[in-house]
C-alpha cells in the first residue's frame, strides 16, 4: 500500500484537478481531506498547502483510503482555532453516487456486493442518461466519472457554477433528476407526472434511449419478469384491474413465458383498447413509468444534497477488492468491465517486472506510473484537469482585457 | 446606531441604483411592496424603533406558528391579513385617505430592526427569512395587479425575455412542462404567455418541481411563474443581506440602549412559537425512565404506525438504516430512554453484529443523538411534519410515515397486523384509506388513534389526542396513549380498592 502511494498515486494530477490552476489556491489549501486508517480510525479536517505536504502526510499515515470534502472559509486544519460560525463550507464539486445495491430489487444476476459485466449494464445506462442530462439541461462541461472500485460509480462536476451551488440548489438538481423514489414498501416508485399527463420534457427525452435498453437489458438479458416474484412486481405496476386479471389468466394457462413475451402480451392487450380513450392513455403512461422504474438512474441522493459530504478520492484503492478507483470515459462506458480494472497488487507486480528489466539503465524513477496499466487512467485525469485549467486561464485573460 | 447602519449601506449596493432614484423622487415609498434594499438612513426615535419591530414580530410569530400547525396557505393568508390589519396596516396607493408614507416607513423600519435582531445565528436567520418570505408573498398576492406591475418595472431583475424565434424552436418542450392548465388550453396559453430566461440557480424551487424547461443551464420560465422568481429573488437578497449584517453586528456592541431591545426581540420570536411539543416532553421523561426491555411492550401498546413499523423492521432484520435509526432513536430518547438504556437497547437489537463493529460504527451515533458527541446539540425528536416532508425513504429504508410512504395494500395489512388487538377492524379501513388518498396523513393517524383507544380509553370520534387535537408528533401520540392507560389503571385500582372496602 505504501509503495503504491509512494510510487504510483498521482498526487500532482489530483491537485491540478481540485485546484483548477498550477499554483495552489484556496480550492486546494482550504480543502478538507479525511483519512481512514487501519482499524477504522477516521481522521477528519486535514488540509495541505502543497502537493508535497499532502504526499508526505499520506505516506506517513498510510491510510486505507481517503476522501475529499468541501472548500471551507478557512483551512480545515485550523478548525479548532476559529469560532464555530466562521468555519463553513463554501465550494464543492457537485457529486453524484450511483450504487448497485439500489438495483438489488430488479437485477437477477447478482446481489449485494457482487457485480458482473451483466449488471454493469445498469450503471452504463444510468451514466449515459445522467451525463447527457447534466450537459444538455444544466450546461455543465467538466464531468469526471470515477469507478468506485466495487459496484458503483461517482460523478464529480467541477464547473464554476456547480462548485458554488448552495445546498438548496443542490437539492433542486437532485429532485429534478431523481425519479425513483419511495421506500421498499411502495411498489410504484415513479411518480413524475400529474395524473397520466405527459412526462416533463426532460424525462421524455431520456425515455427513448431507456426504452431501447429496457428491451435489451430488462426483457432479454436480465429477464426480470420471468420469476414469480418479478412477475408479481410487474403486475402491481399496472393500474388497470381488468388487464391484470386477463394477463394473470393468460400466464396461468401458459406458464414459463419469458419477459419479452409477457411484455408483448401487455402491449397486445393495450392495442385492442380504443385509440384516445382514457384507459389507453393511462396504460400508455403506465408503460412509460414501468420503463423508467426499471432503467432510470437510481441515485444515492443524500450524497449530492450537501456541500459538506465527503466522497472517496479517485485513484484510491477499494479496501475489499483492491481495485483502483479509476476515471471512466462516459463515451466508452459500454466497453468498461469492472473486472478489468487494475488492482493494487497487479500494479506493483507490473512495476517490479519492468524495474527488473531495465535496472541496468534505471534512471527515470519519477515516471513509475507510466510503466504500469494505470497510465491511461492518469492521462484521462490529466486531460480533464487540463480542460479545467484552460477554462480558468481563459476567464482570467477575459478579466484582464477589461482593464 | 445609525452609523452602524450606514456602514451596512455599501453591503447592498447591487440593486441600490434603482432604489436610490426612488428616494430622490417626491415620495420615499412609491410602492406598497418593498425589497428592503436600503436601510433607513433617517432619524428614528427609540420608541419607533421598538414599536415598529414589535408590531412586525407579532405578525412573523403568527406566520411561524401557522407553519407549525400545518395551516394551508389560504388559512395562513387569512390569519396574516387580520394580524396585519391589527398591527401593521399597509394600504394600496389607491387608498387616498390614509397616511401611506407613514405606514410604509413603519414597515421599513420594523424590517430592518428585526434584521439586526435575527442575524445572530443561523437558526434565527433561517426562520426569519422563511417568515419574511411568507409575509412578502401574502402581500404580493393581495396587491393590486397594476401596482404590482409598477413595482416590478421599478426594479431591474435582469430576466432575459425569450424572443419568438427561440420560443418557437422549443415549442414542444415548453408546452410539455407540467402545469395546471387543461390540455386543450395549452396551445392558447403558449401563444399568449411570455417566457423569460434566467440562470436556473435563481429559480431552484421551480427546478425542483420540474415546472420549467432547462437548456444549457438556462431555465425558461413562463410569465405565470413570475411570482416564484420574485420570491426567490427576495429570499436570496435577504439571506445575503442578513449575513452581511451579522458580520457588521459586532461593531454595534458598544451601544447599550439597543442591545437589550434586540435581545428581547430575538427571544420573543423564539417564545412566540409553540416549540413543537418539546417543553412538555421533558416532563413525560421525568415520570420514570424507560428500560430497554420495556420498549417492545410499549411499542405494541402505544406507538404510532411509523414507530411500530420501525420497531418491527428492527426486530425482523436486526438492523435499521441510518435515517431509520435516527427517527426511531430520537423518538425513544424523548419517550424517556436514557443513554445507557438506549445503548443496551440498540446493542441487543443489532444482534447479528459483533461488539467490535457495534462500538465502532453505531455507539458514536447513538451518543451523538443524545448530545454527547460532536457539536453536542440536544436534538429534538422528529415531528410529523419533518417525517412527512424531509428525507423521503429510499429503497430498502423503512423510516418515514407509513400513511404516506406505503402502498395502499401494504398499509392496510400493516395497520391490521399492528392494531387488530386494539380493536381496529377491516371495516374501519375504507374510512382511513379515504383520508390517506386525500393526502391527510395526520388525520388518518389521528383516526387510528381514536379507534384503537375507543375500547380501552373511551376516546370518541373527533376527540383526537385530547381536545380534538390531531396528531402532529409521534411522541405526542405515544404520550397520550400512555396517559390514557395510566388513567385507566388508576381508575381500576381505585375501583378495586373500593370493592375491597365494600367487601
Amino acid at each position: 500500500m505504501l509503495a503504491f502511494y509512494r510510487r504510483l498515486y498521482p498526487f500532482k494530477s489530483i491537485m491540478n484537478w481540485l485546484n483548477h490552476e498550477h499554483v495552489p489556491t484556496k480550492l486546494y489549501t482550504h480543502r478538507e481531506f479525511a483519512f481512514t486508517l487501519q482499524g477504522d480510525v477516521y481522521l477528519r479536517y486535514n488540509s495541505f498547502n502543497t502537493v508535497d505536504d499532502f504526499k508526505k502526510q499520506v505516506c506517513a499515515l498510510n491510510p486505507t483510503r481517503f476522501e475529499i470534502g468541501p472548500v471551507y472559509t478557512a483551512r480545515p486544519r485550523d478548525k479548532k482555532t476559529i469560532r464555530p460560525g466562521g468555519f463553513i463550507p463554501m465550494q464543492r464539486e457537485l457529486v453524484f453516487d450511483i450504487d448497485m445495491t439500489d438495483y438489488d430489487s430488479i437485477r437477477t444476476c447478482c446481489s449485494d456486493a457482487g457485480i458482473c459485466k451483466r449488471c454493469w449494464a445498469f450503471i452504463a445506462v444510468a451514466v449515459k442518461v445522467l451525463d447527457s442530462a447534466l450537459r444538455d439541461q444544466f450546461g455543465y462541461k467538466h464531468l469526471l466519472w470515477v469507478y468506485s472500485g466495487r459496484r458503483g460509480i461517482h460523478l464529480w462536476i467541477s464547473d464554476k457554477e456547480a462548485m458554488e451551488l448552495t445546498d438548496d440548489q443542490r437539492r433542486a438538481v437532485v429532485n429534478w433528476i431523481a425519479v425513483i423514489t419511495g421506500s421498499k414498501d411502495q411498489h410504484k416508485k415513479v411518480n413524475a407526472r400529474p395524473k397520466s399527463r405527459p412526462l416533463p420534457p426532460s424525462l421524455q427525452m431520456a425515455l427513448e434511449p431507456l426504452a431501447e435498453c429496457f428491451t435489451e437489458l430488462i426483457l432479454d438479458d436480465q429477464d426480470c419478469f420471468r420469476s414469480e416474484e418479478g412477475c408479481e412486481a410487474f403486475l402491481r405496476l399496472i393500474p388497470d384491474e381488468t388487464i391484470v386479471h386477463e394477463l394473470r389468466k393468460l400466464w396461468e394457462l401458459n406458464p414459463g413465458r419469458s419477459s419479452s413475451q409477457k411484455w408483448d402480451d401487455l402491449k397486445n392487450m393495450i392495442r385492442v383498447l380504443d385509440k384516445g380513450s382514457s384507459r389507453r392513455l393511462a396504460m400508455k403512461a403506465a408503460m412509460e413509468d414501468i420503463i423508467l422504474q426499471y432503467t432510470y438512474p437510481r441515485l444515492d441522493a443524500e450524497v449530492s444534497k450537501h456541500r459538506n459530504h465527503l466522497l472517496k478520492a479517485p485513484f484510491c484503492v477499494h479496501p475489499k477488492t483492491g481495485r483502483i478507483c479509476v476515471p471512466i470515459d462516459p463515451a466508452r462506458i459500454d466497453d468498461f468491465d469492472p473486472e478489468q480494472v487494475p488492482t493494487v497488487r497487479q500494479l506493483l507486480r507490473e512495476l517490479d517486472e519492468t524495474m527488473a528489466q531495465d535496472s541496468a539503465e534505471g534512471e527515470e524513477r519519477h515516471a513509475d506510473s507510466e510503466r504500469t496499466s494505470l497510465k491511461p487512467y492518469i492521462q484521462m485525469l490529466d486531460k480533464h484537469a487540463m480542460a479545467l485549467m484552460d477554462e480558468v486561464r481563459r476567464s482570467k485573460r477575459g478579466a484582464d482585457m477589461s482593464w | 446606531m445609525f452609523k452602524a447602519k450606514e456602514r451596512k449601506g455599501p453591503s447592498t449596493p447591487l440593486k441600490s441604483s434603482s432604489a436610490q432614484v426612488q428616494l430622490h423622487s417626491t415620495e420615499p415609498y412609491p410602492h406598497r411592496l418593498n425589497f428592503y434594499d436600503l436601510p433607513p438612513i433617517f432619524d428614528v426615535t427609540l420608541e419607533e424603533f421598538e414599536s415598529a419591530a414589535l408590531a412586525r414580530l407579532r405578525i412573523l410569530a403568527e406566520i411561524e406558528s401557522s407553519f407549525v400547525r400545518n395551516r394551508s396557505y389560504d388559512e395562513l393568508k387569512a390569519v396574516t391579513k387580520t394580524q396585519c390589519d391589527k398591527y401593521l396596516t399597509l394600504n394600496a396607493n389607491s387608498a387616498s385617505t390614509c397616511d401611506l408614507q407613514g405606514e410604509r416607513r413603519r414597515d421599513h423600519v420594523g424590517h430592518f430592526v428585526l434584521r439586526l435582531a435575527f442575524c445572530r445565528s443561523e437558526e434565527l436567520r433561517r426562520r426569519f427569512v422563511k417568515a419574511e418570505m411568507m409575509l412578502f408573498r401574502v402581500r404580493w398576492d393581495s396587491d393590486d395587479t397594476r401596482e404590482r406591475e409598477a413595482f416590478l418595472s421599478s426594479r431591474d431583475f435582469d430576466w432575459v425575455p425569450v424572443d419568438d424565434k427561440e420560443k418557437e424552436m422549443y415549442k414542444t418542450q415548453l408546452m410539455a412542462v407540467p402545469s395546471n392548465i387543461r390540455p386543450q388550453d395549452l396551445e392558447a396559453h403558449f401563444k399568449k404567455d411570455k417566457y423569460y430566461k434566467v440562470r436556473w440557480t435563481r429559480v431552484p424551487d421551480l427546478v425542483e418541481k420540474r415546472r420549467v424547461f432547462l437548456k444549457g443551464g438556462w431555465a425558461y420560465v413562463p410569465a405565470r411563474e413570475q411570482s416564484s422568481m420574485v420570491f426567490q429573488e427576495f429570499q436570496t437578497n435577504l439571506e445575503k443581506a442578513l449575513e452581511m449584517t451579522a458580520k457588521a453586528l459586532p461593531r454595534l456592541d458598544e451601544d447599550t440602549r439597543l442591545l437589550p431591545i434586540l435581545n428581547n426581540l430575538s427571544q420573543g420570536f423564539l417564545a412566540g412559537v409553540p416549540s413543537e411539543w418539546l417543553s412538555s416532553s421533558s416532563s413525560a421523561a421525568e415520570g420514570g425512565g424507560i428500560k430497554a426491555e420495556e420498549v417492545d411492550e410499549l411499542a405494541r401498546k402505544h406507538f404510532p404506525m411509523c414507530m411500530r413499523n420501525l420497531h418491527e423492521s428492527l426486530m425482523r432484520d436486526r438492523h435499521l438504516k441510518h435515517m431509520g435509526r435516527l427517527q426511531y432513536g430520537l423518538f425513544l430518547k424523548v419517550l424517556g430512554l436514557s443513554i445507557d438504556e438506549a445503548i443496551t437497547f440498540w446493542r441487543r437489537s443489532f444482534s447479528k453484529i459483533t461488539d467490535d463493529k457495534f462500538n465502532k460504527e453505531y455507539r458514536y451515533n447513538i451518543r451523538h443523538s443524545y448530545g454527547l458527541e460532536g457539536r453536542r446539540a440536544n436534538y429534538p425528536a422528529k415531528s410529523c411534519q419533518q417525517i412527512l416532508m424531509q428525507d423521503q425513504p429510499g429503497p430498502n429504508e423503512s423510516h418515514g410515515c407509513p400513511y404516506r410512504h406505503f402502498s395502499e395494500d401494504n398499509l392496510q395489512s400493516a395497520l391490521l397486523a399492528s392494531y387488530a388487538p386494539h380493536g381496529l377492524t377491516a371495516a374501519d379501513l375504507p374510512e382511513i384509506m379515504h383520508t390517506v388518498r386525500a393526502g391527510h396523513y395526520h388525520v388518518a393517524c389521528t383516526r387510528v388513534f381514536e379507534i384503537t383507544h375507543a375500547r380501552s380509553g373511551g376516546v370518541k370520534k373527533g376527540e383526537g389526542v385530547g381536545g380534538g387535537e390531531s396528531v402532529t408528533h409521534p411522541n405526542q401520540y405515544a404520550a397520550r396513549s400512555r396517559e390514557l392507560e395510566k388513567a385507566r389503571l388508576e381508575k381500576a385500582e381505585s375501583e378495586r380498592d373500593a370493592m375491597v372496602v365494600d367487601g
